[in-house]
């Protein structure tokens, strides 16, 4: 039976948003905790770890984020941690994020000028205390605009779980397409409530980047 | 596939699982790769390889044409039309690949649009190519300054001279690398099309798994494939800018 396309399933959809937000704030988290991670390791002096952190980014950056989903979600059953959606794809688009995140965040401790990073050295202070009072809270300045550009790219990633059999916004709106036979009118609804969670960002991100280029010009 | 072996040997032997062997005794059991199966189908990976190159390909010469006339009629076209180019590109950057492939493949059939899963994948790769690309040639021919042209024609220049050697070739070197990552990116976002069954190289990976189970073997393989296909794409890309655009650039 056809069912018709009424206000439970305009409903149905628009809660499922709340999945899509979830999705992105845990991967937003966690590939942030991992990307800071990185980023330093890029910056810093080991080779060794430089290697391995440019190979990380390089493998995610060069891969489909599609292609990323699958084998995690295939690979944690191998490991033994059973087929869940839920979890492969915030392991995932926390992976994918804490690459982009990684060299975004790279770029931005590499625009501080070296000659702040060696007065803080020739004062004496610690790898970590540089880091933490001297070179992390300019970089911070550069870097906002751009990651909240990347939260936009990171939301529209998420509609990729619903490949994996996540029930996120774009997954809601597949069930209820296939049930209402009405595609044209779903798809525009799920493609609206998209914009309506992405434009804003964009306009913030596009904003900040263009204060910050005024702040900075001389 | 699964061979119980004693844990201190296995556990250094990953991957595997934790689980009650056949004997009965809770171990770490050794997970077999068997990557056999995916690639005795390298027939269908190879097309698939095929269908992925020449959607990408399409698509960014069909969206390159595409954006050029939107990029103009945004820097100089009337404010209407400006408004309408706008919207456009705005929705396409910020709403999902996967939405827009839905939309055109499930969507446009009630509107009398009727497509196959291959021509709506390389329309919603152009769609939203050349959402992108408008920005970037807007960004290129914004690069070019009014006073540059003004020189040209203070030196003598024709008008001929002037587009071929004060405005296109500053603004194609300026818009090449943004260009060429764009592209990469378009091959990559490409793989999303399997969702409709496009026949791309993701589509055939998933024909393989499902045919022989192998689900992680297959999509080690095809991963592997696209990672190749991207650094090969940008080691190309950026030999050709070092040949072409070598000249210096200022003093």
């Amino acid at each position: 039976m056809i069912r018709a396309f009424g206000w439970g399933e305009v409903l149905f959809i628009v809660w499922a948003l709340r999945w899509t937000l979830a999705l992105s704030a845990i991967a937003f988290i966690g590939g942030g905790i991992c990307g800071l991670a990185v980023a330093l390791a890029r910056t810093s002096t080991s080779r060794a770890l430089r290697l391995v952190t440019t190979g990380f980014i390089r493998l995610f950056q060069g891969t489909p984020l599609l292609m990323q989903l699958f084998l995690v979600y295939f690979g944690m059953s191998i490991f033994g941690l059973g087929i869940d959606p839920w979890a492969a794809a915030a392991v995932a688009l926390s992976l994918h994020a804490a690459a982009f995140l990684a060299e975004i965040w790279r770029g931005c401790i590499e625009a501080i000028p070296p000659g702040q990073n060696e007065a803080a050295t020739a004062l004496g202070l610690t790898w970590g205390s540089r880091m933490r009072y001297v070179i992390l809270p300019q970089a911070m300045k550069i870097a906002v605009a751009p990651t909240v550009g990347f939260l936009v790219q990171l939301v529209k990633g998420t509609s990729l779980a619903a490949i994996i059999g996540f029930t996120e916004l774009t997954r809601s709106g597949q069930i209820i397409s296939n049930a209402t036979f009405q595609p044209f009118l779903v798809f525009s609804l799920v493609a609206g409530l998209y914009f309506v969670i992405c434009w804003p960002l964009s306009f913030l991100a596009s904003r900040l980047e263009r204060r910050l280029a005024r702040a900075t010009a001389r | 596939m699964q061979a119980s072996v004693p844990i201190d040997r296995a556990c250094r032997s990953w991957p595997g699982r934790f689980e009650t062997n056949d004997a009965g005794a809770w171990g770490w059991n050794l997970y077999n790769f068997n990557f056999a199966p995916v690639l005795a189908s390298w027939p269908d990976l190879l097309a698939g390889l095929e269908t992925t190159l020449e959607l990408s390909a399409s698509a960014m010469a069909i969206g390159l044409v595409v954006s050029v006339i939107l990029a103009a009629a945004k820097t100089s076209g009337p404010k209407p039309l400006r408004f309408v180019v706008d919207v456009y590109v705005e929705i396409i950057r910020n709403t999902p690949f996967l939405v827009q492939i839905f939309f055109i493949y499930f969507g446009l059939p009630s509107l009398g649009l009727r497509l196959t899963p291959t021509s709506a994948a390389l329309l919603a790769l152009v769609v939203n190519f050349s959402a992108y690309a408008t920005e970037i040639i807007r960004a290129g021919i914004e690069s070019i300054h009014l006073g540059q042209i003004e020189a040209g024609r203070a030196l003598g220049l024709s008008g001929v001279q002037i587009f071929v050697y004060v405005i296109l070739k500053p603004a194609l070197r300026n818009v090449y690398p943004a260009m060429t990552s764009q592209f990469i990116y378009l091959m990559l976002t490409s793989s999303v099309v399997s969702a409709i069954s496009a026949g791309d190289l993701a589509a055939a990976g998933n024909d393989i798994q499902s045919r022989t189970f192998a689900s992680f073997e297959v999509y080690i393989v095809v991963t592997l494939i696209y990672l190749i296909m991207s650094v090969g794409f940008s080691a190309i890309f950026s030999a050709i800018e070092r040949a072409v655009f070598n000249y210096p650039l200022g003093r």
